[in-house]
């Protein structure tokens, strides 16, 4: 009871520490259209509209550099074997004066374009509309799901429509029609799970900067050709979809969605803004978490720095410096619990950095966890780091006690301390994200002597150590709570 | 218990009981039950005396034979005291010959500050020692004290990156061979697995677990075992206490 009060009062007067606006992705991720997000050989590469796409070495910072032939608009691309598989708009969608479509596939064993191996062949079609009919074929999409292969394609120009392609060739199944799944939307994309087959498109306007309405809806099906319903059972051949990704902070129009599963309970997307407002209203990639909800699939946001209480999510205890608990002056209560307060209210300070700092060691000093009380030795400040690289969608962050420079870092032994200056070295920089139940991964990005990836784990109720992640297990998880 | 101690911390104890004892008078509240007085005090069934036998841990890898020292008195009130810096100064200070490297054996004695105190050699009947039932069996001080642990783990092997795993009530503090490796300050309540220690290694053979407990107000207990990376109990060990 008189935790509470105090942590109630400590709260009350707590000011809020400021908020950066997560970045879309460093380097030059200009790009509209983007393909699904593909690794090969290490590196991660993406398409867009007009040819060409972007490379990363890390998933963060990107660079122009993708090779892709035949121009036209927004690709997709699959890897089937030691292939990949790449589909995209060869006409249609406005080009040429008109909607007469045809989206083409085409392969090559690696998407490194320095790679002697690299060449995209058998240039096929495997859809087309006439132009007056009511689809238009562009904007492709595969889905591998139940060992069968599907397209999906289509803009406002009529339906959306799939049809079904040889999983071993991309080409399209002999005698196969389309089905019409979805109308007056585009960027379609398919995912499959837990006997759902998901219909994700892009609504809204296209292609009009800050001014772009583009947002991403969602519906499902137990059949891959429908009927998708959204989560007001409307179907999307009617115009239904449930929201799934909007404008938010600096970033407008989100279209293009791209499902990037990681494995290990880690999905994430990606996706283009029509403008990033810090980046001249350029289009932008950006790769973003995704969790899921009652069914649905929930966009969420890669990490924002500030200052946080890391909460574990096997016992709730906050991971703390381990330093001696030091008491906050008990306020005066009149009579005591059995009797009604007396005296005027008055707030209480939460206990301070400056009153305890002096106390702690200078050297290095374990973590541990424990209840959490919003004591300065609980506090972290989560913090990007330039030009260390990064993951997708993220760079890595360093976690510092909050107002000091005293890292969290990972030992040689597998274990996690405090250092009590923050240098950048490898075992201080952290790799921070949301899994799809919407707790949190934390990985370091080295650890001395290891190769090993391990991950923050709650070894007992109040040990933290570092493990192989286990998405499965609680004591894998953490939540960052504002402090 | 929490609530008692809580009271007794913030020195309202008496208010609190007036205002019971207040209730109890008003019609409808029944008198309270006097005390009861415990005249056949014991440290049965929570303990029995160790055997010559060797003792595997229970099926959830829980050690349950123990040398316990009678409690040493070390007044506090409240365990709002209980902090790092604090538990630490107490678990170092020296209350006898040999504390930190004695194996002792059961009827063993030692004397702190004039007072003889003896060590049980014993089996818990639970999977964890109820510390506070063995001083209140012996008829000794149960608030306000510090218990001294120490068995022997005799393992067939040596294990690489297990960890002890502990649980108290309150603080405690626990070497393996003669290292610290796990500690538990503050007002503590027992908890499986509550902390753990970092990776270490069992050796083949003769191990020694060597623990402090230290508790104000309230029941005192603690548990202890091995678990491995997974936090599966480690069971193919012995104790004897030799």
């Amino acid at each position: 009871m008189k935790s509470h009060l105090l942590a109630a009062a400590g709260l009350a007067l707590f000011s809020l520490y400021a908020m950066t606006p997560a970045r879309a992705e460093d380097g030059e991720p200009y790009i509209h259209d983007p393909s699904t997000v593909m690794q090969c050989g290490g590196k991660y590469y993406v398409y867009g509209t007009g040819g060409g796409g972007l490379i990363s070495d890390d998933g963060w910072t990107w660079h122009s550099g993708a090779v892709r032939p035949g121009g036209g608009l927004a690709p997709d691309v699959i890897k089937l074997g030691d292939r990949y598989f790449v589909a995209y708009a060869s006409k249609g969608g406005g080009m040429n004066g008109g909607h007469a479509g045809a989206i083409n596939t085409m392969w090559t064993k690696t998407l490194d374009p320095t790679s002697p191996d690299f060449g995209f062949k058998d240039n096929t079609v495997v859809a087309t509309t006439d132009g007056i009919e009511d689809a238009d074929a562009i904007d492709p999409s595969f889905l591998l799901a139940e060992g069968r292969l599907w397209l999906t394609y289509g803009t406002y120009f009529g339906y959306i429509r799939i049809v079904e392609l040889n999983p071993k060739t991309a080409k399209r199944i002999p005698g196969n029609q389309p089905v019409n799944i979805a109308i007056d939307m585009e960027a379609s994309a398919m995912m499959y799970r837990d006997g759902w087959y998901y219909l994700l498109g892009t609504h809204g306007t296209c292609c009009d900067s800050a001014n772009s309405t583009y947002n991403i809806r969602v519906g499902r099906s137990r059949k891959v050709t429908g009927p998708f319903l959204d989560n007001m059972g409307l179907d999307m051949i009617r115009g239904g979809g449930k929201l799934f990704a909007a404008a938010s902070g600096r970033h407008v129009g989100v279209g293009h969605f791209g499902l990037m599963d990681l494995g290990q309970g880690v999905q994430k997307f990606s996706c283009h803004y029509e403008a990033d407002l810090d980046r001249s209203g350029r289009s932008v990639l950006d790769i973003r978490p995704m969790m899921w909800k009652d069914g649905w699939p929930v966009a969420g946001d890669n990490f924002e720095e500030g200052t946080y209480e890391i909460q574990s999510e096997r016992g709730g205890y906050a991971l703390e410096l381990a330093v001696d608990f030091v008491r906050m002056a008990n306020p005066a209560r009149g009579p005591g619990f059995m009797r009604a307060p007396t005296g005027p209210v008055t707030p209480i300070a939460a206990q301070d950095l400056a009153q305890v700092l002096p106390n702690w060691p200078t050297g290095n000093i374990d973590v541990r966890l424990n209840d959490y009380m919003i004591r300065p030795n609980q506090k972290w400040t989560i913090s990007p780091v330039a030009n260390v690289g990064g993951y997708p969608g993220s760079p890595y962050f360093k976690i510092t006690i909050a107002g000091t420079d005293r890292a969290l870092a990972a030992t040689a032994e597998g274990e996690v301390i405090t250092v009590p200056t923050f240098t950048a070295a490898p075992e201080q920089l952290w790799r921070i994200e949301q899994l799809i139940d919407g707790t949190y991964r934390i990985m370091p990005k080295a650890v001395p002597n290891s190769s090993e990836p391990v991950a923050l784990t709650s070894i007992g109720g109040r040990t933290p150590t570092l493990a192989k992640f286990d998405p499965k297990n609680d004591k894998s998880k953490w939540n960052f709570r504002r402090p | 218990m929490s609530v008692f101690r809580r009271i007794l911390m913030l020195g309202a104890g008496i208010l609190a009981l007036s205002a019971f004892q207040g209730l109890s008078a008003q019609p409808g509240f029944p008198a309270p039950p006097p005390a009861p007085v415990d005249t056949h005090r014991s440290i049965a069934p929570y303990f029995a005396r160790a055997t010559a036998h060797p003792k595997a841990p229970d099926a959830d890898g829980f050690l349950q034979r123990w040398v316990l020292l009678e409690p040493i008195v070390k007044p506090n009130r409240s365990n709002n005291v209980l902090t790092d810096s604090y538990v630490r100064a107490a678990f170092s200070t020296e209350y006898f010959p040999g504390q930190f490297t004695v194996v002792p054996h059961d009827g063993d004695k030692v004397t702190v500050a004039g007072q003889e105190l003896a060590w049980h050699a014993l089996d818990t009947s639970t999977f964890n020692a109820k510390i506070f039932r063995f001083a209140y069996g012996l008829n000794k001080p149960t608030y306000g004290v510090i218990f001294w642990a120490v068995t022997v783990v005799n393992s067939p092997r040596e294990i690489k990156d297990i960890r002890l795993a502990i649980g108290s009530n309150s603080a405690s503090m626990w070497w393996l061979n003669d290292k610290e490796v796990v500690d538990v300050f503050g007002d503590r309540h027992m908890i499986v697995d509550d902390a753990v220690s970092h990776r270490l290694t069992l050796n083949k053979g003769r191990n020694v677990i060597r623990g402090a407990v230290i508790n104000g107000p309230g029941l005192s207990d603690f548990c202890v075992r091995f678990i491995d990376e997974k936090g599966a109990p480690i069971k193919d060990i012995t104790m004897n206490l030799e």
